[in-house]
């Protein structure tokens, strides 16, 4: 189980992934030695599992984002399977999640412009396996997105 | 704003490399891609610099960390009255539960990810903290099953 010590380290990992184990312990007022201590074991516990580099698609030249929201046939069996194997063979879909509630699958699907996403939402979303309704959300702007957990 | 940068086939495969894992050291770096030290340290100033390169993510065990449930919630702002936006995004934001915020165009006007112990706990959240902001209309909730980051078209 976590105490204190383990989420006043978490938190500061969470606010500043880079920063050095000294750095951490520091502003979590705790010793160096311990706080080495206490993230080996949140990582051998899987609790720590990584840090991700984050893109931002935009800075890159992607200037459309979607969200295509899913209902698939389930009479099929293996829609589901079916479905994610062929949705991850998409290079400009981004991330995948599978529900539990109205929606069955969303993915995020980014694209360089409209003309561009029309192409890809034509040829390779429209052709993905076991479809039974599609709804799209349109990206606007991102208010909030640091996905920090309240730890 | 300076000039976009374009990256080349390298900047591409250190952008690859950092985004499966941010940890990796400048020198595995370079060593993985045929660079010297401070070739690489120079191209992920340039894609930092240039917005490309982020920042980085904590990949964590939420179930661990008593997380057990992760919402997608769609929002549709009421029609009646006048509905100050910018107030809904202040309100919104300050929820310690609402992890992500975006504005969309569609079926709602924004999509919010809540994370929350349980489904009890996630309900009071949803019924004491959102469905009480000024101006929330519809409201559709979707609870995440399953999720996979994929490296994108890079």
């Amino acid at each position: 189980m976590l105490d204190d010590t383990d989420r006043r380290l978490l938190r500061q990992l969470q606010s500043d992934p880079a920063a050095t184990v000294q750095a951490l312990a520091a502003r979590a007022g705790v010793g160096v030695a311990m706080a080495t201590r206490r993230f080996e074991r949140l990582r051998q516990a899987g609790i720590l599992k990584g840090q991700r580099g984050v893109i931002d698609w935009t800075a890159l030249g992607y200037a459309v984002r979607v969200s295509l929201r899913f209902t698939l046939d389930k009479a099929h069996r293996d829609a589901f399977d079916m479905f994610l194997a062929a949705a991850r063979q998409v290079p400009e879909v981004v991330e995948i999640q599978t529900f539990l509630g109205r929606v069955d699958v969303r993915l995020a699907v980014i694209a360089r412009d409209m003309p561009h996403y029309q192409d890809i939402y034509r040829k390779r979303i429209l052709a993905l396996p076991h479809i039974a309704d599609i709804e799209s959300l349109m990206h606007v702007a991102t208010i909030k997105t640091d996905e920090r957990l309240p730890i | 704003m300076s000039a976009p940068l374009l990256p080349d086939e390298t900047d591409l495969a250190i952008l690859r490399a950092l985004q499966a894992d941010a940890t990796r050291s400048t020198p595995a770096l370079g060593r993985e891609l045929g660079l010297s030290q401070p070739a690489v340290w120079r191209r992920i100033r340039r894609l930092d610099e240039a917005g490309i390169l982020a920042g980085r993510k904590l990949d964590l065990d939420l179930e661990a960390l008593g997380f057990g449930v992760t919402v997608f919630l769609g929002v549709k702002l009421g029609a009646r009255g006048r509905v100050s936006l910018d107030d809904f995004e202040r309100a919104i934001t300050a929820i310690p539960e609402v992890q992500t915020v975006e504005h969309v165009l569609g079926l709602y006007d924004y999509r919010l990810r809540v994370v929350a112990r349980d489904l009890a706990d996630f309900e009071r959240v949803l019924r004491r903290r959102v469905l009480t902001l000024p101006g929330v209309g519809n409201v559709e909730a979707n609870v995440l099953l399953s999720e996979e980051r994929l490296a994108g078209p890079l």
